[in-house]
């Protein structure tokens, strides 16, 4: 049964990190138990360390770890000594060849299909869905979360416990929710998904812009999810709209990791595969005219993607687009994009006009991409002054390092302006 | 699974409240009580009297101290409960969601803890 070649550590790491939500999603559906069932994952692993290293890769490696985590699963529930109702059913489902399903793949896919609704759940706290989505269906050690997310591994552990203790304790379903909830429910999964991206895109504090490990964990997500709903809409236009984003994670940083804006990038290190795949599914996720939210993003991304120079955009086609986007989901950040968009096609003092309305209600005015742009509608219309002022607004609310610095010299270029101008 | 359903709503607000509206209102309770006892969800339920006629009662070093009021000061004040058998947290939101509290105060889903004796 088992091959000739020994498996490296690595070769494990990278086989626990692409199996682990899938073997997980079906020990939880055999074990009814979410702890249980992470509790035996984990002792299969750990098993499988020491026996394939020794003996080579069984030529199942998925079926030979859920087999050895029901049989840890027996001897822990055996080993318990406290008396538990449950004990005996837990050994009888474990027992059970409940697992070997007929559909094979499929069965597969609904699982893991289950464990993203459940990690999920609207009941859950949004930072400990994100957690529970890395954890569990990415295989990501709470150490690497905890990382990721710059927390102590102490206080992210705790956030994961917390959470699994809810899906017990309250009755959080382990299933794809009924049809009439579907859409709601879809959408708080593809919520968590962008939230991963977007942290990873543009971190919101740490020394470093983007975060690629967390852009790349959001892109694997939402393949899963486009591989398990296909014939979802929604979910093709989250991923292409990130695939398209994350293929200038190169030229959006220099070599000193300072920010270089998308009117400066040099597009000959944008990722062209990446562009194709997401130019591909872009198409997919529908007409534009009867497009989702995360479809119509797609579409504007779509647009910066296929121009072959910053002059060469179709600024006019993506305020269109932010419009319609608008009309999905009213935001004050969409109308504020739809402004910048407008300023380039039609001029910085219409876009300033736009900006200045949106700042007068008062929504974004801790919003320090509210500030950037004013500022550099006004750096655009040479008011130098009033530019620096804006900057430096836009300092006193911004996040990450590399932000900050780009701020602070676009504030020394206004300013030695103005001194020029007295 | 056993879950109850605390309903809280802001006393103030539902004084001002007209009556055609308190009536409404009363007949939603009626009919919801009804269609969940019949669906053999309901394990118990009662609406509340205000929270002005609460009394909190602690025992500290063998005394009883009894103070006027609720525990705690909040905007909403808890004004009944219902006691619900569901089969998960997504079927005791659904039912959650039909209580006519829910549409303007809110309703705390608390699963009831299992005791093995």
């Amino acid at each position: 049964m088992a091959l000739p070649m020994a498996s490296t550590a690595s070769d494990l790491d990278r086989f626990y990190r692409e199996e682990f939500g899938r073997i997980l999603a079906t020990l939880i559906r055999v074990l009814g138990d979410f702890d249980l069932a992470e509790e035996a994952a984990h002792d299969a692993f750990a098993a499988a360390l020491e026996q394939w290293e020794r003996e080579g890769t069984p030529l199942n490696p998925r079926a030979w770890i859920i087999g050895v985590a029901r049989h840890k699963v027996i001897d822990r529930i055996r080993r318990q000594a406290r008396f538990d109702s449950r004990r005996e059913e837990l050994i009888r489902m474990a027992e059970s060849d409940s697992s070997d399903s007929p559909d094979g793949e499929n069965a597969f896919r609904d699982e893991r299909l289950r464990l993203i609704f459940t990690c999920c759940h609207p009941a859950i706290a949004d930072d400990a869905k994100v957690a529970l989505s890395l954890h569990t269906l990415c295989g990501r050690k709470t150490e690497e979360i905890a990382r990721a997310f710059l927390t102590a591994p102490a206080t992210m552990a705790q956030r994961l416990v917390r959470a699994k203790r809810k899906i017990r304790a309250a009755g959080i379903p382990y299933e794809v929710p009924s049809a009439e909830l579907l859409s709601e429910r879809l959408a708080s999964v593809m919520a968590v998904i962008y939230l991963v991206f977007n942290e990873g895109y543009t971190a919101s504090s740490g020394d470093r812009l983007m975060r690629t490990d967390l852009c790349a964990e959001a892109i694997r997500l939402a393949r899963v999810l486009v591989e398990l709903m296909p014939s979802e809409p929604e979910p093709r236009g989250l991923l292409a709209m990130m695939l398209l984003h994350d293929s200038r994670r190169d030229a959006r940083v220099d070599q000193q990791g300072e920010m270089v804006l998308l009117e400066d990038q040099d597009r000959a290190r944008w990722d062209r595969g990446q562009i194709a795949e997401g130019l591909a599914l872009a198409q997919c996720a529908g007409r534009i005219e009867c497009a989702g939210p995360y479809a119509a993003q797609a579409a504007i991304a779509a647009e910066h993607s296929r121009a072959i120079d910053a002059e060469a955009t179709d600024w006019k086609r993506i305020a269109e687009l932010y419009e319609r986007l608008s009309e999905l989901s009213a935001s004050p950040v969409i109308e504020l994009n739809r402004a910048v968009a407008i300023a380039m096609a039609e001029g910085a003092e219409v876009g300033l006009a736009l900006i200045d309305s949106i700042a007068g209600r008062g929504d974004l005015s801790d919003y320090y991409l509210l500030w950037a742009a004013r500022a550099d509608m006004l750096r655009r219309l040479g008011r130098w002054s009033e530019a620096a002022e804006s900057y430096t607004m836009a300092l006193g609310l911004v996040g990450s390092a590399p932000e900050r610095r780009f701020l602070r010299r676009r504030l020394e270029q206004v300013t030695r302006q103005n001194s020029q101008l007295g | 699974m056993q879950y109850m359903l605390l309903i809280y709503d802001s006393e103030a607000d539902s004084k001002k409240r007209p009556d055609a509206e308190k009536k409404a209102e009363y007949e939603g309770y009626m009919t919801f009580t009804r269609e969940i006892a019949q669906a053999g969800k309901l394990k118990a339920g009662d609406p509340l009297e205000p929270s002005t006629t609460a009394t909190t009662v602690r025992v500290r070093n063998g005394k009883t101290v009894v103070t006027d009021g609720p525990f705690a000061e909040t905007k909403e004040q808890l004004g009944g409960y219902y006691m619900v058998e569901a089969k998960d947290l997504d079927e005791a939101i659904s039912i959650a969601a039909r209580i006519p509290t829910s549409k303007y105060g809110s309703i705390e889903v608390r699963p009831v803890m299992k005791i093995n004796m």
